[in-house]
């Protein structure tokens, strides 16, 4: 029985006065006229859409000239097209999503960060486009103790054996695909879950159990983890 | 030849963070404030527990987390 039940006065009355819920941080002025202009009607929303769409144009673009090393295959165009793409949906997404700002930061770095995901997106689906995803270990050379200098400790060797001991047995076949895939074979997260009809938070999910998994099962056979893979 | 820091990061990048983290999903929702807070020097991993560890278990958002950083430190 919850103490509000007891039915005497002293109960149901609470000690402390209720209070509403605290107002939302007061968004800053410039964040203010973002989003006043971008719920007006008419005019006003149209040129507030297009200095939106301008500003995640700008980052779409600051996006993709910091990968174009990694695109050399690309023509300028093809990553024009890329930038308008995700400038246009970045766009859609910040409109669609107008209420979920709560001015923990200035409105211009939250819808920023939209046109930098949809940009990195397109860039790593267009990287992969027509790639297979590897789903099993071709480059488990690393790990393989001929890959090792004379140098390698012997408790590295150990260590290297028990994990691909454990990546074996331990995990599911979904879990050890996941894995291999990510974190072996460095397949971006997005395009692996757009090839196996998933999402980013689900994969990384299951990323995130094999990884538990793994290390569970190396603690269990007296590997010391902590004190030597912290470190970036 | 392969080197011991370098199978370190094969290690690092099979098994993760050890700390816990938030997953993708709630990286990005609070990737602008968190971003802010580094930028003014605040103790980010006071007031957002469990991102930092995400970024180093993540390199999709890693990537999204240092893009933003450098587009507002441009
Ligand atoms: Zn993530």
């Amino acid at each position: 029985m919850s103490i509000l039940e007891v039915g005497t006065v002293k109960a149901v009355e609470p000690a402390v006065p209720l209070v509403a819920a605290p107002p939302p941080p007061p968004f800053d002025l410039e964040s203010h006229e973002w989003l006043r202009t971008l719920r007006a009607d008419g005019a006003t929303r149209d040129a507030a859409i297009a200095r939106l769409h301008t500003l995640l144009l700008g980052a779409a673009r600051f996006e993709i000239s910091r990968r174009r090393h990694t695109m050399r295959h690309l023509r300028g165009n093809e990553l024009e097209d890329i930038a308008a793409e995700a400038a246009a949906d970045a766009t859609l997404s910040v409109l669609r999503r107008l209420d979920d700002f709560r001015g923990a930061s200035r409105f211009t770095t939250w819808a920023y960060k939209f046109a930098l995901l949809e940009a990195a997106v397109k860039l790593r689906k267009r990287a992969w486009q027509g790639r297979e995803v590897p789903l099993e270990p071709d480059d488990w050379d690393i790990f393989s103790s001929t890959a090792l200098g004379p140098d390698a400790a012997s408790e590295q060797r150990e260590l290297l054996a028990a994990v691909q001991t454990a990546v074996a047995e331990a995990l599911t076949p979904h879990q050890r695909s996941v894995l291999v895939a990510l974190a072996v074979n460095g397949v971006p997260i997005d395009v692996l879950a757009e090839r196996l009809s998933t999402n980013r938070g689900a994969l990384y999910k299951t990323l995130h159990d094999a990884r538990r998994k793994l290390r569970a099962h190396l603690v269990e056979r007296g590997f010391a983890l902590a004190d030597r893979l912290e470190a970036e | 030849m392969t080197d011991r820091s370098e199978i370190g990061q094969a290690l690092g990048r099979l098994l993760g963070p050890a700390e816990p983290e938030v997953g993708c999903d709630v990286c990005f929702d609070e990737l602008d404030r968190y971003v802010e807070l580094e930028l003014a020097g605040r103790d980010v991993d006071a007031e957002i527990p469990g991102l930092r560890a995400h970024l180093a278990g993540c390199p999709a958002c890693r990537e999204e987390h240092d893009s933003l950083y450098a587009l507002l430190s441009a």
